[in-house]
């Protein structure tokens, strides 16, 4: 996927004029946050199960290798294949040529933030197949022919009368008079359609939310059962994850799947939670003929050992999107690549590079509100200050504050010059505002007069006040 | 039992906050007065300028540690610090600690700095145990929480508290109160359209409850819904929250027009009411 990222202040300027966009953005507090909300109420153990979930992807990340290899040969011993994938190149070859061996026309797909992250989707369109998402808000996304906007709910920008108009394009062999005003009809169309190909679908392509390392299963965790029919159904099964995916045992699963669907949905456990572990047996009534595991490396093993290896405990829940007043303002397609919010603020510029992902460890108030809801405890301000860190240590231009900020940290080392520099400026600011106590412009504020007006200084400083105060009486004797 | 009850009159350097010290010295005289009032001996070490937040958060870490280590060297001999902001608060008491963390020189003398710096309505109620001011305002007023006063360092109640103190004062809650005004330091000039939607949405949250007057504990915050209320034409007033604790409410609320003759001026005779009257006896400023 091809990013815009750095186009990210005019892609959120957009976002703000755009009235349906805004619409939708306003249903996130009181679905997903109070939803959330209400579970960890229900829960009184669920901060220590907080803690339990950042201690066991620490542990596993220590020994990330070992546990991957674990999975592997489980895989292995079920009758399965792993294919490592050091980049998403590598990836979309290993599927195609699963696809090819098997001579697959229909694809039917999970959601998967991996697919998207490789572009999978587009690629077997090059080259010949045809791919079908599944999930209701991947189908309708795929047929608007845009990227997710939101990791676990992707089509959240979405509102009816737009699924509407997709559909009557779409489904063109349907009635074209049909009444598809009622949420019910748009899902029951969606249904009776994707069903056509979930029966035609020679492979099926799921994410998975874990990788179980003393089993080998993988894991999805669903609400509409689609994943279910897109990995038995298909004669082949083809699983994509990135490496951090894996944990040690089903316990340790669990544990995060306790954790993920309440800071995800507020749901005690999703509607369908599915393990696959290898192919069909002999005695089994259903399942495919082959099960293949993608993982996906691209940029993560290169964030073991940094301050980014935290972000690696990241368990896709999208808490800390939906609890975001930067997300909640432009959207996700504002963020320009596959992952949005805090997660991806912090995520993107490890995969795609900070020169084109700068922006979004930026526009951060740090006001902190992720990092307290998210389930693995990630300090997501944290890392994004340190990409601006790693960004400032490199010079890098795009910083137009660079020169003020020195300049002030120079001056704040200095307090007398401070003083007397500082008094005469806010002496003057006072004066500018010639009795009205606000500044219509004010010099390095242009970003802050265009929406509000500038409050002007009271006049003489607190210090310079003081200081005087206390001479006073001093020398009045008190 | 407090832990100040077996110390009479503790110490307690005042941190200024550079936007106090530039912009509302008067937030500055409501926390001495607040400050004296619950039995502390005030100092205002005169060296003062920034906690270095916007070079840390700028990614400029070693200006934030250079500065990080003049305030420490001038604040570390008081028994208290305390500052009439959560931000500034919250840079000294959290982040003070990371910037040196694992070097062996400073780590401990940033966590003992730490351990002693409190926010100002936090410290005054958990550590000088205050439940009350002695202040009337008939007003309706609702409280704006700062991120770093809510999420870094859990202040929430104690505004509220000695708010509700107040003779008069009636507090009305907002919607969405946990959410973050939009401000963010540099974040709003670099972002304004997103900052600006930000507070958009606070301040029609905040006219939404009716209440005539906006408070927080955190000038930024402050600046950012008043000037975007100033725009809107709003009639709500806005003030940091230690004025009205203080009774001094006679200056303008931010961003309004002073009254004649009253732009106070270095040396001149500021109103009695606006500063402290009685300044205990050892009170000087001092030069760190
Ligand atoms: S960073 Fe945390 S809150 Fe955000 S998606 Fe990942 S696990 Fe969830």
């Amino acid at each position: 996927m091809q990013s815009t990222s750095p186009r990210f202040r005019e892609n959120a300027g957009e976002a703000l004029r755009d009235a349906s966009l805004q619409r939708a953005l306003r249903n996130i507090p009181t679905g997903f946050i109070k939803k959330r909300q209400k579970a960890a109420d229900r829960m009184p153990e669920f901060e220590d199960l907080r803690d339990a979930a950042r201690d066991l992807k620490n542990r596993t990340l220590a020994n990330l290798d070992f546990y991957l290899e674990e999975f592997e040969s489980k895989v292995v011993a079920n009758g399965g294949t792993v294919h490592w994938c050091s980049n998403a190149e590598q990836a979309r070859e290993a599927i195609l040529c699963i696809c090819r061996l098997v001579g697959a026309e229909t694809v039917t797909k999970g959601k998967s933030m991996i697919g998207e992250e490789i572009g999978i989707n587009d690629f077997l369109e090059e080259n010949g197949m045809t791919p079908v998402e599944t999930d209701l808000g991947e189908y309708i996304i795929q047929l608007r022919k845009e990227p997710p906007s939101h990791i676990i709910a992707p089509a959240i920008h979405v509102n009816k009368e737009q699924v509407a108009e997709a559909f009557f394009e779409a489904h063109q062999d349907l009635d074209a008079d049909r009444n598809l005003d009622q949420p019910t009809a748009l899902l029951a169309e969606a249904r009776g359609k994707l069903r056509e190909r979930f029966l035609a679908a020679d492979v099926g392509i799921t994410g998975a939310n874990f990788l179980i390392a003393e089993t080998g299963s993988s894991v999805i965790v669903t609400n509409e059962g689609n994943g279910d029919l897109t990995q038995i159904l298909p004669r082949i099964h083809i699983a994509i994850a990135s490496i951090e995916k894996v944990v040690p045992t089903l316990d340790d699963a669990s544990t995060l799947l306790r954790v993920l669907t309440r800071s995800a949905t507020g749901q005690e456990a999703s509607v369908y939670t599915t393990f696959s572990t290898g192919p069909r047996r002999a005695e089994d009534p259903d399942g495919p003929e082959q099960f293949h595991v993608v993982l996906l490396d691209n940029g993560r093993s290169e964030m073991m050992g940094t301050e980014f290896q935290e972000m690696l405990r990241c368990i896709r829940c999208g808490a800390c999107l939906n609890h975001c007043p930067v997300y909640g303002a432009v959207g996700g397609h504002a963020y320009g690549w596959v992952y949005p919010g805090p997660m991806g603020a912090v995520l993107t510029p490890s995969l795609i590079g900070v020169d084109e992902a700068g922006h979004l460890p930026n526009a951060s108030t740090f006001c902190g509100r992720c990092e307290e809801v998210c389930p693995v405890r990630i300090p997501l301000p944290k890392l994004m200050r340190h990409w601006r860190e790693l960004e400032f240590r490199k010079g890098n231009p795009a910083i137009r504050f660079r020169y003020g900020l020195k300049a002030w940290a120079l001056l704040a080392r200095m307090p007398w010059l401070y003083r007397r520099i500082m008094g005469l400026a806010m002496h003057t600011l006072a004066g500018w505002a010639r009795g009205t106590g606000v500044l219509q412009k004010a010099p390095l504020a242009g970003g802050w007069t265009a929406h509000r007006d500038m409050p002007a200084p009271e006049g003489a400083t607190f210090q310079n006040q003081w200081r005087a105060h206390v001479a006073r009486n001093r020398d009045s004797g008190t | 039992m407090t832990k100040a009850a077996d110390q009479e009159s503790p110490t307690v350097a005042l941190f200024v906050t550079c936007l106090v010290d530039l912009f509302r010295p008067t937030v500055g005289f409501a926390a001495v007065k607040l400050l004296e009032d619950a039995g502390c001996r005030v100092e205002v070490p005169a060296a003062q300028t920034c906690c270095g937040q916007p070079a840390f958060n700028s990614g400029d870490r070693k200006s934030a540690r250079g500065i990080a280590k003049s305030v420490i060297k001038k604040f570390e001999s008081f028994d208290y610090v305390v500052a009439p902001s959560g931000s500034c608060g919250g840079m000294i008491i959290k982040h003070y600690p990371e910037l040196f963390e694992g070097d062996e020189k400073w780590e401990a003398r940033a966590e003992a700095l730490a351990a002693r710096t409190h926010e100002l309505t936090s410290f005054l109620i958990d550590v000088m145990g205050r439940r009350a001011v002695d202040t009337r305002l008939s007003a309706t007023c609702t409280y704006h929480d700062s991120c770093s006063s809510l999420r870094e360092l859990g202040v929430k109640e104690q505004p509220r508290t000695l708010l509700n103190s107040v003779f008069g004062l009636e507090l009305k809650e907002l919607e969405q109160t946990e959410v973050c005004c939009g401000f963010g330091g540099t974040f709003c000039v670099k972002y304004p359209e997103i900052s600006n939607a930000m507070v958009s949405k606070k301040a029609s949250h905040a006219e939404a409850t009716g209440a005539e007057m906006l408070l927080a504990g955190d000038l930024g915050c402050l600046f950012n819904i008043a000037g975007k209320l100033l725009r809107n034409g709003s009639k709500m007033d806005v003030r940091h929250v230690a004025e009205v604790l203080a009774g001094m409410t006679d200056t303008p609320p931010i961003g309004r027009p002073p009254r004649r003759g009253d732009i106070p001026v270095e040396g001149g005779a500021k109103k009695a009411s606006s500063a402290p009257t009685a300044i205990p006896a050892g009170h000087a400023a001092r030069d760190a």
